[in-house]
């Protein structure tokens, strides 16, 4: 079996754009402020942590599929482009094979909302710009376009945890040499819509929007970290309960030790983190929950915790990092990477 | 663990792949027998739509599915079962159907690998609609939410059989179905699992109808593939589940063999989001890709089972694709769309014209579309017009999708 070796993160958040401002919201380990959200019908609003607008207006937002495009594109393919720095013009000029793996849960919430509430009003009118966007793959398909790359995509939709199995699958490809790097993004957008299904389960979580991208190789030239384990999903069904998949999610990962990190996801959904914290209670090593800082952003939530885990043991500050993602309602699963020992 | 994969024993990679179960629901009915039926004599199965309001639409017609009014016996639970909407009664029906072929015991650790566009959108629609006219009431909106969400498509399938996955779904747009089980053949193929219950599922839901209404891609009349007049598609649902697992596996356990999986390629076109390189760039390429993987030549493949919506763009940007793929080979070469019978059921798309091509190849039959309109002159190949008997033993199946996404699927028969 091949080693596979990260080569790139990024990062779109609450926090901003990259990776360097995720790292530095996660280090003050200080919740973000949220945003209020107009609920029609409501005098409250809902709370949300939305991505603020970027410093300075990135150039691929002038591109013909990304002009009009939804904003969870947008979050997508910035990750991406982050994570393929000086790749992207490898990927351009045809002397790289990418493979393209996004993960959604809730997707392009925002543009499927519009579109509804115009067929609500008046279906024969409905915008045929809007309903294309508002179609699972639509982010996965702008980044292939922006990039010229005609190589397999694949567009996943669960909870949290596919991410993760996102990185398993592009571990697949790699190995199978279908693709020479393989990006896993995972990513979602706010909408008052999200917030309100949100806010239907649990007041004081709080909906978050944003990205995160892992570029994969088999290279291990210039790695920033090694992918060491994805563990199997386990799913949350009659028979296993979340407490049960979380406990054997953390028996296939290493036990820990004091210089290492544990990633959780620990929002404040309490069938989530009772499972969770029940899983990890005697974990010996440092803990960090990016989505308690960021918001609950489903699969991007479940990327920032893979990008923070990479990035910590790039810059060598943990020997290495456990992912730990009990989902919201499908399955717990982890990951480990590690510094490249060769 | 999914990374690094344990290595299951038995011949060398790449394993072969077979086919020991299909199950199917479309318009035509549920189950094997009256869906091959339907295809083998090229009805049509169009009729007004009833499931939403539709008056305000330019196309008032879909192939949809009347389903049986009880369930098969699973392990769901009475409320479970009550709140199962369309999308998830239909996978249960196809997976049962294919399940119960198969002969499969202990469900263990059963990779399920879904496609599908929508899941199960009308209750996101029914969530909304409660939303914005009753902010304040939330009666039935948590079972809406949960329900909604493509996820549990796929757990009600593994608590109704006793699967403890993983749950693997693909949403490539109407390529979806195909790239499940291309996905599937992938982990076989190369070792990764001894079986997997893979297939794709989609239910008519209002705001799919709307949004292809709106990009004026739907038919006022039963869709015509590959017709000189052809002007738009017609919408269909449905579900289609195969069980596939190595050669050796099925062979150890001495199971029917439905016929083989043989070549699986997958592309992305890059053109535009929703319009596909007019000389079909990427199609070509995932043909290619799925025959080089078959270590087949084109000339090998006697029918094709096209994406075939009966849009201007896709069928024009197609039959190029199959002229090129095909060369010389074309003029002999039979190819046909199902969608003529049972209309485009989006994300089961690849699933269920999977499972047209086993029932071609076992019954050595070819599935016709019966128009009687002019075909495009652009197609060079064979249009099936009539039911036939045939003698084919390698079939192709081709799936496009909005974003690009192209797939292509290679079945041979089992003899």
């Amino acid at each position: 079996m091949s080693r596979i070796f990260v080569h790139g993160l990024g990062a779109v958040s609450p926090a901003g754009w990259g990776v360097a401002a995720l790292r530095d919201v996660l280090e003050k380990n200080v919740p973000l402020p949220v945003q209020p959200v107009a609920r029609p019908g409501w005098e409250k609003p809902l709370r949300v942590r939305t991505v603020p607008p970027p410093v300075s207006r990135p150039a691929f937002f002038a591109h013909p599929r990304l002009r009009r495009a939804s904003a969870i594109a947008q979050y997508a393919v910035a990750a991406a482009l982050e994570a393929l720095g000086e790749n992207v013009s490898r990927v351009q000029n045809g002397t790289v094979r990418l493979g393209i793996i996004v993960g959604v849960m809730a997707g392009s919430v925002n543009y499927s909302r519009r579109f509804y509430e115009e067929v609500l009003q008046e279906p024969a009118t409905a915008s045929p710009l809007i309903f294309p966007e508002t179609v699972f793959n639509a982010p996965a398909s702008h980044l292939a376009a922006y990039l010229g790359s005609d190589a397999v995509g694949y567009t996943l939709v669960g909870d949290d945890g596919t991410f993760l199995q996102g990185l398993a699958l592009a571990a697949q490809w790699l190995a199978d040499d279908k693709v020479d790097v393989c990006l896993v993004i995972g990513a979602e957008e706010t909408d008052w819509i999200a917030a309100d299904v949100m806010n239907l389960f649990r007041r004081d979580a709080v909906h978050g929007a944003g990205a995160g991208a892992v570029l994969l190789g088999k290279n291990p030239g210039g790695a920033l970290a090694e992918l060491s384990a994805v563990t199997d999903s386990f799913l949350f069904t009659q028979n296993q309960t979340r407490v049960e998949a979380a406990r054997q999610m953390r028996g296939q990962l290493p036990p820990g030790a004091p210089d290492e990190l544990l990633c959780t996801g620990a929002q404040p959904i309490p069938f989530t983190v009772a499972a969770e914290n029940l899983a990890w209670e005697n974990w010996p090593g440092a803990r960090l929950a990016p989505p308690v800082i960021l918001g609950e952003a489903f699969v991007a939530s479940a990327a920032w915790q893979c990008v923070a885990a990479g990035d910590a043991v790039r810059q060598n500050k943990f020997a290495g990092a456990n992912v730990s993602v009990v989902g919201v309602n499908q399955q717990a699963i982890g990951a480990r990477f590690a510094r490249p020992v060769f | 663990m999914l990374f690094p994969p344990p290595k299951i024993s038995g011949s060398a990679n790449p394993h072969r792949v077979v086919v020991t179960g299909a199950g199917i629901v479309t318009a035509f009915g549920c189950g094997w027998k009256i869906n091959a039926a339907g295809f083998r004599a090229g009805r049509t199965a169009f009729r007004p739509v009833t499931l939403f309001d539709v008056s305000r639409q330019r196309s008032k017609i879909a192939a949809e599915i009347d389903l049986p009014a009880g369930l098969p016996a699973t392990r769901l639970s009475p409320n479970s079962i009550r709140r199962l909407d369309r999308a998830a009664k239909m996978l249960l029906f196809a997976a049962h159907e294919a399940w119960s072929q198969a002969g499969w015991n202990e469900p263990e650790n059963l990779p399920v690998v879904l496609g599908t566009t929508s899941g199960e959108m009308s209750l996101g629609e029914k969530y909304l609609q409660q939303a914005i006219r009753f902010p304040h009431a939330k009666k039935q909106q948590p079972t809406r939410v949960a329900h909604y969400q493509i996820q549990q498509q796929g757990l009600d399938l593994c608590n109704a059989f006793g699967f403890r996955g993983p749950i693997t779904t693909i949403s490539n747009a109407c390529a979806s179905g195909a790239n499940a089980i291309g996905h599937a053949f992938e982990m076989l193929r190369g070792g990764r699992a001894e079986k997997v219950l893979t297939g794709g599922y989609d239910a008519l839901c209002q705001l799919t109808f709307a949004g292809f209404d709106s990009l004026q891609a739907l038919s006022p009349t039963p869709c015509r593939p590959f017709a000189a007049a052809r002007d738009g598609l017609t919408l269909g649902e449905g579900a289609a589940v195969l069980t596939l697992e190595t050669l050796d596996h099925a062979q150890k356990r001495g199971a029917e063999i439905f016929g083989e999986i043989a070549g699986y390629g997958a592309t992305t076109d890059t053109h535009h989001l929703t319009q596909p390189h007019p000389e079909g760039n990427a199609a070509l390429a995932a043909m290619t890709a799925a025959c080089a993987c078959a270590k087949i030549s084109p000339a090998q493949i006697g029918y094709v089972n096209a994406h075939g919506t009966a849009t201007p763009q896709n069928d024009a940007t197609e039959s190029a694709a199959i002229n090129r793929w095909a060369g010389g080979h074309a003029k002999n070469l039979r190819v046909s769309s199902t969608k003529s019978g049972v209309g485009h059921p989006l994300g089961a798309a690849g699933a269920v014209e999977a499972v047209a091509c086993l029932m071609a190849l076992r019954g050595q039959w070819l599935p016709p579309q019966m128009s009687p309109d002019k075909s495009d002159p652009a197609c060079r190949f064979q249009i099936v017009r009539q039911p036939v008997d045939a003698k084919v033993n390698i079939a192709l199946s081709n799936s496009f999708g909005f974003g690009g996404a192209n797939a292509s699927l290679i079945f041979r028969r089992w003899s």
